[in-house]
């Protein structure tokens, strides 16, 4: 599904990613690991689509597509979601506007109509009772106001929204509480399915017991230093980062 | 050349009627220049009374001994009053046969905007069925009010139907020498609306349905007056979502607005007219007085705005609290791109004990335009307990436009309070980039947050222009981000 080969970016002259390696096949869940200031957000940041950075060698397929000459918008339509760090604001503009926005430009890429307003608002309904978030999200403007974990709720609502073929999610579980830490998980282990893909990107093992991944990479400045199973992240919590590092 | 189809828009709106009438149409036309003769011509082709005569002439004599005011934060090149044609005889624009002969970015416009098909044709001058033809909504409409006691008519109808109601308002609100465009204006006023709500009368439609239409051909020098009797309310809708085009460069309007006892009026204006092009030539100066007066105790005068086109606009619509416990509201979304210009914002002037005012005015700026909030807030010595907030936000797309606030403040009592918020801020990378990876392009975004910034004041207007202005909002800022 997602293929990426020898991936080399840097930002102002900084090289960051420095030949990345990596294969996500249907029905996968990877987990991306590794400390602060190694480039996992930079790998999520530069799959999205984000010009900020400069790709100096390597390529990127996504469902046999070339994602690399591809606008942000049109990575995302064709089925790449990015669960961000940190959502940012948009004051006035209500949940409800800004999905139905996204959900019909999406449709319209794919050369659908747009989504009746009932079919949707039921839509809404349908995922934010699937996810159990049981707050007033619909009226409320996009993140504004919205606590740590709220804004982290409403990426994986999102998520369920637009159903993409590739999830990635990028320290989706910084700063949350247990709770929310739950229910970030069982949005994604409920999302799973054979025919989509999930790339969690996170800096500790926690959210790791309630996300089981296929497949664990460690990234360690700009390099997959190792990858494996599950026991990986395992190891990782008890030996620590150094561990890597020697 | 008459086969470009960037040509036909222009040949619409500037050609004449070409068959018929032709020797009449032209001697309706006054002769370059403003005198006192011209003055003379056009009250007598309007056969006005002699108290307008007058009325004109001393705004006049006023006007020539004042001068164009240049404390507004706009430039342009001096304007010559005495190349401006001051009458001329309602244009009648030359009938197409279908829409295939618009210009098709017009269409697209009006696609955007959702206008139906069967206005699209009115807007573009394309002849309309009789039978769909919305005269016969106007009739209905008419008898509607006309039961109620409502007059809605044409200012210069009004004078000739109304004059002592006329006559006891006109002028009253905007003095004739208010300042030096309203001085022009009351010289050489063309048309416009009047409307008057009799006591105890809840005006039963939005007065906006059937006047868009009817909208265009008012002239450059309207002139409007409303007048709220007590205890009546009346929801009252100016201008058109449509790009509006005119070739008169200079548009100086006067509104004038009375609430006594009682009474609510709502106004609501949507401003498109054509802004000039890309590099900043040609477009429309838009000097406009507004001012309302809350007359008796508890009336309540609020303002609407959504300005996005002319090349400059220079308006204040203001509200002047002089009954007690009377409310003022001036709600601003004003947009400028490319090389537009806007000084606006509002004046709030109290008089009475326990008033209360709000402004809420949001700048959105792009391209090389500069946007400008100018407000006053008066509290006088009488206006006891009286109440201001005002908030003023500046959006900037891109680093080359700007955006200035001027508030003035002056209190004159002790037991008033006056509140005042402003915020500056710009449509983020991060909001943009958060957008597109929602799979929403960069201008649906824009026009997203834009909408968004301005929802507070959108949502004061009626529900179907709300609609169009968010839509419009979206239009007028295209291509306003690389």
């Amino acid at each position: 599904m997602l293929s990426i080969k020898n991936l080399r970016v840097s930002i102002n002259g900084k090289e960051i990613l420095k030949g990345i390696n990596l294969e996500v096949k249907p029905g996968e869940v990877h987990a991306i690991m590794g400390p602060n200031g190694t480039g996992k957000s930079t790998l999520a940041s530069v799959i999205a689509g984000r010009d900020i950075f400069d790709v100096e060698e390597g390529e990127i397929q996504f469902r046999g597509k070339d994602l690399l000459d591809m606008s942000v918008e049109d990575r995302a339509s064709e089925g790449i979601f990015l669960g961000f760090q940190y959502p940012v604001e948009i004051p006035g503009v209500s949940i409800t506007n800004f999905m139905r926005t996204a959900v019909n430009e999406q449709r319209k890429y794919r050369g659908l109509d747009p989504m009746p307003a009932n079919e949707f608002l039921a839509k809404m309904e349908e995922k934010k009772q699937m996810l159990e978030i049981h707050a007033k999200l619909a009226n409320r403007s996009v993140n504004e106001g919205f606590s740590g974990g709220e804004k982290k709720k409403n990426e994986i609502f999102q998520m369920a929204m637009l159903d993409p073929s590739l999830a990635i999610l990028d320290e989706t579980d910084s700063g949350l509480d247990i709770d929310a830490l739950k229910i970030v998980a069982n949005g994604v282990n409920k999302l799973r399915r054979p025919d989509n893909a999930f790339v969690v990107i996170t800096h500790y093992q926690r959210l790791l017991e309630y996300i089981v991944p296929d497949i664990v990479h460690v990234l360690f400045d700009g390099r997959i230093v190792r990858s494996g199973g599950k026991e990986l992240a395992i190891e990782l919590e008890e030996k620590g980062y150094e561990w890597i590092r020697a | 050349m008459e086969k470009d189809p960037n040509n036909i828009l222009e040949e619409v709106t500037q050609s004449e009627y070409k068959y018929g009438f032709y020797t009449d149409i032209e001697m309706e036309t006054a002769p370059k220049g403003l005198s006192e003769d011209t003055i003379r011509f056009i009250s007598a082709k309007k056969n006005e009374p002699e108290w307008l005569l007058q009325f004109r002439l001393e705004a006049y004599r006023k006007w020539l001994g004042m001068t164009e005011p240049t404390w507004a934060h706009l430039h342009h090149p001096p304007i010559n009053y005495q190349d401006i044609i001051y009458y001329a005889a309602p244009k009648k624009k030359k009938e197409l046969a279908s829409l295939d002969e618009v210009d098709p970015e017009l269409i697209e416009t009006f696609n955007k905007l959702g206008i139906s098909l069967e206005e699209q044709k009115r807007l573009s001058g394309v002849a309309v069925d009789a039978v769909i033809d919305s005269v016969s909504v106007k009739t209905t409409f008419s008898e509607t009010l006309e039961k109620q006691g409502i007059i809605f008519c044409s200012f210069s109808e009004a004078v000739q139907k109304v004059p002592e109601l006329v006559k006891q308002y006109l002028g009253t609100v905007v003095p004739a020498d208010d300042n030096y465009f309203a001085a022009l204006n009351s010289a050489v006023f063309s048309d416009g609306s009047f409307c008057y709500i009799p006591k105890g009368v809840r005006c039963p439609i939005e007065l906006s349905t059937y006047f868009r239409i009817n909208a265009a051909n008012t002239g450059q020098f309207e002139r409007t007056l409303i007048i709220g009797d007590e205890n009546s309310y009346v929801s009252y809708m100016e201008g058109c979502t449509a790009p509006m085009r005119d070739e008169n460069q200079l548009h100086a309007a006067i509104v004038e607005i009375i609430a006594l006892k009682d009474a609510e009026v709502k106004y609501s204006t949507v401003q498109n007219w054509y802004p000039g092009n890309k590099k900043g030539e040609g477009g429309i100066y838009n000097f406009v007085t507004k001012r309302g007066i809350c007359k008796g105790n508890n009336s309540k005068i609020s303002w609407t705005q959504v300005e996005t086109g002319s090349a400059i606009t220079w308006k204040y619509p203001s509200v002047v609290l002089m009954g007690d416990h009377s409310v003022g509201e001036f709600y601003s979304v004003a947009v400028t791109n490319n090389y537009q210009q806007a000084d606006t914002g509002s004046k709030m002037i109290h008089l009475g004990k326990n008033t209360k005012s709000t402004i809420i005015s949001k700048g959105i700026s792009a391209g090389h335009s500069s946007n400008s909030y100018r407000g006053l807030v008066k509290m006088t010595k009488r206006a006891e307990n009286s109440r201001n907030f005002s908030q003023c936000d500046s959006l900037l797309l891109g680093d080359k436009c700007g955006a200035h606030t001027f508030p003035y403040i002056k209190t004159e009592n002790k037991t008033s309070i006056v509140e005042h918020e402003a915020t500056t801020s710009k449509i983020s990378d991060d909001q943009l980039f958060y957008c597109n990876q929602r799979g929403i392009g960069t201008e649906s975004a824009i026009g997203l947050i834009v909408n968004g910034y301005a929802r507070e004041v959108l949502k004061q207007l009626p529900m179907e222009f709300a609609v169009e202005a968010q839509k419009l909002l979206s239009i007028s800022l295209e291509g306003s981000v690389g």
